[in-house]
């Protein structure tokens, strides 16, 4: 029943789909090819009629992970879109011209994370200050404070 | 001749002591009329991410919990449903019960808080007072369920920390009756009084497509027809064992913002009553006592009074999470402000950017800046001042049909 929505996309994505996992009726996370991600995100949105949640930005061993979070409000599922991003040097085409509320998490995973936004409308510091120092990632596991003093997170 | 610029800023923000979360917003103005708007957060940014990494899954409700002052249930809410779902756990019946009853309670207290906000930028102090006097008795509650006003610390994977006791149920019944008149008084002041209508109607409009381009949330989706609603359409904790519904509205102006709330507040009311009955009968324990997360990842939300808190966990099998990320509704919701506000007057941003009821923070030291001359000429006082007497000028206006309201 669900399945519609997921092979749905398989028929119009193919290999781009790379894997399926149904974790539960209510969530599924599939894995896809990056380069298509844009493309089909944008089918989550205007075709399936998702709605864009937010995406979550990890820093991984293998690599830098993007989950996109879209609900199907009406079938009571969320759809998760993973794509794995190379870890020296992560970059993804951006979404927020076909997704507008993508705009601000984008802006935010760039700065905190470090992975390159493509084409992103107005590419900009969210949280951090503008003096930022650049090449400087609070969410990356290896971040160090250059501002000096101990930021222990572990206790 | 170069052109001249006629273009103003009015800076609002980094930190008002009304609203608990700083932001910053430009208007920038041509006379009266808003022609763009720049919004900047990140003045309160405290790495809760980064720390949540840090702690173990017992600790990370309270962490979260800490996340926002107001709506202080709706982050561990969403968080033990996030770390729930990792290991697809389930909790007693009574439990749910508990967490719903709080998670509803709250959102009385946190509308009736905004409702009082609304009254006050718009001059309508006695509003301001009494949201606030009827405010009280349900922080009364809370301190009698909890121990505390705010900051509850109810939650925890796999149940609730305190049960609700049979002899306090009367009293909070009591106080849940108590509630209704007042909110139907609301709602009928707002439906009749002129004045609200002249300075609401048609302000600060958000449409359906806005809404669903930027994803807003909450009832500032909801006043535009949107009816999206978590609890109804994700089903969690107790929410699909009692009845109520989901309240829309269909012209997305400020003053339907109002009305959505003020009647969501009646169906909380409802909810609240069915689950203090629901309390005296199921008695299954309030904690499943989980003792290992799994690996895996978890995704929770809870529909908080300002719309959808979003909470994802990443757990390797270790006692900490290895990945929390939170998403609050005002990051989807200031946003459309962007929409909102541009092309309205000066003296309607001050309630067109409080009507999202924003973690929000405009300031005491709002200024108007001449960009020319780099002079100060309008600080948050005159701009609250310029709101509030349009407010009056409306009043004098309306004044016979006034009488007939407010008796």
């Amino acid at each position: 029943m669900a399945d519609e929505v997921v092979e749905g996309l398989k028929t119009k994505f193919g290999d781009a789909i790379k894997d399926v996992y149904e974790k539960s009726r209510r969530r599924t996370y599939i894995t896809v090819d990056a380069a298509r991600l844009p493309d089909i995100a944008e089918y989550c949105y205007k075709d399936l009629g998702c709605r864009f949640q937010i995406c979550t930005g990890m820093h991984l061993e293998h690599g830098f992970e993007i989950l996109y979070h879209f609900a199907m409000d009406r079938a009571d599922r969320i759809i998760n879109l993973r794509v794995i991003l190379d870890l020296e040097k992560p970059s993804i085409e951006s979404i927020a011209r076909r997704v507008p509320a993508a705009e601000w998490i984008e802006r935010e995973m760039w700065e905190l994370l470090g992975i390159e936004f493509r084409n992103h409308p107005d590419m900009r510091h969210l949280l951090l200050t503008d003096d930022w120092l650049e090449g400087n990632y609070p969410l990356r596991r290896d971040w160090k404070d250059w501002r000096g003093g101990e930021h222990d997170t572990s206790e | 001749m170069t052109p001249v610029n006629r273009t103003q800023i009015i800076p609002i923000g980094p930190y008002h002591p009304l609203q608990e979360e700083p932001e910053f917003f430009k208007l920038h103005v041509e006379g009266e009329k808003v022609v763009k708007l720049e919004i900047e957060i990140g003045y309160n940014h405290r790495g809760i991410e980064k720390l949540a990494e840090g702690l173990t899954y017992d600790q990370v409700p309270f962490l979260v919990e800490r996340v926002c002052g107001i709506c202080s249930t709706s982050h561990p809410f969403a968080c033990v449903n996030a770390i729930e779902d990792v290991g697809g756990f389930d909790i007693p019946e009574r439990a749910k019960y508990i967490r719903t009853f709080i998670g509803e309670l709250e959102r009385i207290h946190s509308h009736l808080l905004w409702l009082g906000l609304a009254g006050h930028f718009l001059g309508y102090n006695t509003v301001w007072m009494w949201a606030w006097k009827y405010r009280e008795p349900v922080l009364d509650c809370f301190e009698l369920i909890t121990g505390n006003r705010n900051h509850y610390a109810m939650f925890k994977p796999g149940g609730v920390r305190r049960d609700i006791e049979d002899e306090d149920i009367p009293t909070a019944m009591r106080i849940l009756d108590g509630l209704e008149r007042p909110l139907l008084m609301f709602a009928k002041i707002a439906m009749a009084d002129p004045v609200l209508q002249a300075r609401l109607k048609n302000v600060g409009v958000l449409s359906y497509q806005d809404c669903v381009e930027l994803g807003a949330l909450g009832p500032t989706s909801r006043a535009s027809g949107v009816p999206w609603d978590v609890r109804k359409d994700h089903p969690y904790a107790a929410y699909d064992k009692v009845e109520w519904d989901v309240v829309t509205t269909e012209n997305g102006d400020v003053f339907d913002k109002v009305i959505v709330r003020v009647l969501e507040m009646l169906e909380s009311v409802k909810i609240c009553k069915q689950c203090l009955e629901k309390l005296r009968e199921v008695k299954d324990g309030i904690d499943a006592n989980y003792k290992e997360i799994p690996p895996g990842e978890g995704i929770g939300h809870h529909e908080a009074p300002r719309g959808e808190v979003f909470h994802y966990v990443r757990s390797d099998g270790s006692n900490r999470p290895v990945r929390y990320k939170i998403r609050a509704p005002s990051f989807m919701n200031v946003p459309t402000n962007n929409r909102a506000v541009v092309g309205y007057t000066v003296s309607d941003a001050t309630i067109t950017l409080a009507a999202i009821d924003p973690c929000y923070c405009c300031t005491e030291r709002t200024i108007v800046v001449d960009v020319d001359t780099g002079k100060q000429l309008m600080g948050w006082k005159e701009l609250l001042r310029l709101s509030q007497e349009k407010t009056r000028k409306l009043m004098e206006k309306y004044k016979s049909r006034m009488d007939r309201v407010w008796i």
